[in-house]
């Protein structure tokens, strides 16, 4: 077989360190890529259709079971959406709770990301357990932040998946002050973990792989985007998220059970690396400081330095919730009373994988006549398969299928995908003739 | 369990499901490494380990059989696998997707997918059960991290674990939790629902939701008569029937019951979805 006119085919069954089930064909023609297909073969579960007819409780608690890793991201679109058909503005202590809550689903996301599904690759280890034997010290400082953010979590929803506590209007119950203290306690010691952890990531050895993409994030007049935004782009884009479906559109491919999603037609990317690069003036000084002093540049074209993103990212989330649990009192009410009415509304959260938009009519009784739910990891669908072409070719489809399946799998797993959100085990097929 | 001088070997598939139960060990954090070092994990796609066809002592299985090739590949899995455990409500009854069942489903996906002949979906979601034997149900939506935990270490051990499926309200009892359904007069599925979960619901001020599935001897109909008694209408007590365990017995055939009685009432189709 010539390097030049390299024919043929590779396939990675089963997508390995994501969530959920996917695979990736991939046909070679004289040298060059002739199709790539990521095939999200996630069997849905028509999420939208079921809602359908439940009250808004049940949508809360519903929606939740979309995702096992995110599923508070899902919780807290829904309710802004309900909340904003409903005419129910929470109080500032809910909505300082709620960013708490969120910020807990950012710290546990993706301290299992970084540590469970994408380090090993960058150390040469086909997982974390195999991992946690030549670099045991490191891999339990990721179990710990873990832990800390699953505990954040139980704190506000009495689980850490699933979580029961939500309501629209508020929360169901609000933690006493000792509890609160406690995981202040946790947090601040934490902090300084999240630290070296930024500088951990920096220096893993990440491939040099820049190109040309839309970065769509929320933008928050004061905050690093979480609960609420306007919808921008490092393009120019800024939307009120009402006016989404102007701009972004939803359509199927036949190799995918997950929607794919173009902005104004073309691929975009959504996602950790999206955020700070939009974001980069709402990290507070400190950790800006940190940033620019790690070796990695920001704002980046390299898919690769997600990783550090969701470090910076932890760190963020540790100190909102530091920043938002000072002085906590429990609130008499952490919750108000909500009307039953109908209506149109939107709801658009920035999940740990990126923009989260919600859309809900509700009949006269405040029940779903229709919904729609566009997750992160659609979105990047488009993206990831572009990714794929330059960043395969670029690796050199010379050579050996095994070193493509991986650095395939690695360009996956940037983008960490939560497939069994995308659809309502990179199977990958390499033809080679 | 006997294996001779090998270490166990373990494996953890995913079908139609959110992926919140293998969760469980994910998020069991030093245990998981601990288990990592006392056994082998020989497939568990998404912590790194792919090895579907390995021949294993415990298959965890998460997920529903929802298409047409998940028969198959679950069956060859109970092959090669001494004891199957069931892990969620997905696995164990259907999982919330198995409201479809009660559905048109090829409508349902004509509703979300603009050429539904690219997906492959069977009408009906239906637990691992229902298709092979299962060895140890391990219900909840999640499913406990300590439960899955306690039933690996007593599996290795070489014994079955017992599961208790008494009601909620006995874990109320034991966690002196104020009965929410007696004190602020809501809803609550707790006296017809699985314990496991720690009472999270009525701790937390709020009515349980059922999504532990139905207790060993559930009184159904009483609850669903009381419900109606406190004036919660037909459909309303029907959807919490029919809801993320609404497959499993008693729950969907007194749901149905219910349903039926929302059409009969109002003498034409005023409300179709449960």
């Amino acid at each position: 077989m010539s390097r030049t006119t390299r024919t043929g085919e590779i396939h990675v069954p089963i997508l390995a360190r994501v969530e959920g089930e996917g695979a990736l064909d991939i046909r070679i023609e004289a040298g060059r890529i002739e199709t790539l297909k990521l095939r999200i073969f996630e069997p849905p579960r028509l999420f939208e259709k079921l809602l359908e007819g439940r009250s808004t409780q049940d949508v809360i608690d519903s929606v939740a079971r979309i995702c096992g890793i995110c599923p508070v991201a899902y919780q807290m679109s829904a309710v802004a959406a309900i909340e904003s058909i409903l005419g129910v503005t929470p109080t500032p202590w809910v909505e300082a709770m709620r960013r708490v809550m969120y910020c807990g689903e950012w710290l546990q996301s993706h301290s299992l990301h970084i540590h469970l599904l994408a380090a090993p690759d960058f150390l040469g280890y086909n997982s974390a357990p195999a991992m946690a034997r030549d670099h045991p010290d490191e891999v339990r400082r990721g179990l710990r932040l873990q832990g800390l953010g699953n505990e954040i979590i139980r704190t506000f929803g009495g689980r850490s998946v699933h979580p029961v506590g939500l309501c629209p209007g508020g929360f169901f119950h609000a933690p006493d002050a000792a509890t609160i203290e406690t995981l202040r306690e946790r947090l601040a010691q934490g902090l300084e973990e999240a630290r070296d952890l930024i500088a951990w990531t920096a220096g893993l050895p990440l491939p040099e792989d820049d190109q040309d993409f839309v970065s769509v994030s929320l933008r928050h007049p004061r905050d690093y985007p979480i609960t609420a935004g306007r919808i921008v782009s490092d393009r120019g884009l800024d939307l009120d998220p009402a006016d989404f479906a102007q701009r972004f559109r939803e359509f199927q491919v036949p190799h995918s059970t997950a929607l794919h999603a173009q902005l104004d037609g073309h691929p975009y990317l959504v996602g950790p690396l999206a955020r700070l690069n939009n974001n980069l003036d709402r990290l507070p000084a400190g950790l800006r400081q940190l940033l620019d002093d790690c070796g990695v540049s920001f704002p980046s074209r390299n898919m690769f330095h997600s990783i550090v993103a969701r470090a910076v990212e932890i760190h963020v989330a540790m100190a909102e919730a530091l920043r938002l649990t000072e002085d906590y009192d429990p609130a008499a009410e952490p919750r108000v009373e909500v009307p039953v009415r109908g209506g149109v509304g939107v709801g658009c959260t920035e999940a740990p994988r990126g923009i989260l938009w919600h859309r809900y009519a509700l009949d006269g009784e405040a029940r779903v006549a229709e919904a729609r739910i566009v997750p992160p990891t659609s979105q990047n669908q488009a993206r990831m398969e572009e990714d794929l072409v330059t960043s395969l070719t670029r690796f050199g489809l010379a050579r050996d299928d095994d070193a493509l399946r991986l650095h395939g799998e690695m360009v996956i797993r940037n983008y960490d995908p939560c497939i069994s959100c995308a659809t309502h085990f990179l199977d990958f097929h390499f033809l080679r003739k | 369990m006997t294996t001779g001088t090998r270490r166990a070997r373990i494996a953890v598939h995913k079908f139609s499901s959110c992926d919140g139960c293998q969760l469980a060990f994910l998020n069991l954090g030093e245990p998981l490494l601990a288990l990592a070092e006392t056994v082998d994990i020989l497939h568990f796609a998404e912590a790194g380990p792919v090895d579907e066809e390995a021949e294993v002592d415990i298959a965890f299985v998460e997920g529903s059989v929802a298409t047409s090739q998940d028969a198959a590949r679950l069956r060859g899995i109970r092959q090669r696998s001494r004891f199957l455990v069931t892990i969620g409500a997905c696995a164990t009854a259907g999982g919330i997707q198995a409201l479809r069942n009660l559905h048109d489903a090829d409508e349902w996906v004509s509703g979300v997918y603009a050429q539904p002949e690219h997906i492959d979906l069977l009408a009906d979601s239906s637990p691992i059960a229902e298709t092979v034997k299962v060895d140890l149900e391990l219900w909840g939506c999640p499913v406990s991290g300590e439960q899955v935990l306690a039933a690996t270490t007593a599996m290795l051990a070489g014994h079955l674990p017992r599961v208790d499926h008494s009601a909620v309200c006995m874990e109320c009892k034991r966690q002196q939790a104020v009965c929410v359904m007696v004190a602020q007069g809501r809803p609550c599925m707790g006296p017809v629902t699985s314990t496991g979960c720690g009472a999270i619901c009525p701790r937390f001020q709020r009515d349980c939701y059922a999504c532990y599935g139905p207790a060993v001897q559930a009184n159904v109909s009483t609850l669903a008569t009381h419900l109606a008694d406190t004036g919660m209408p037909a459909g309303e007590i029907a959807r919490r029937l029919l809801f993320i365990n609404g497959h499993a017995e008693p729950f969907r055939g007194e749901g149905l019951d219910w349903q039926a009685r929302v059409i009969q009432r109002s003498g034409r189709r005023e409300e179709e979805q449960g």
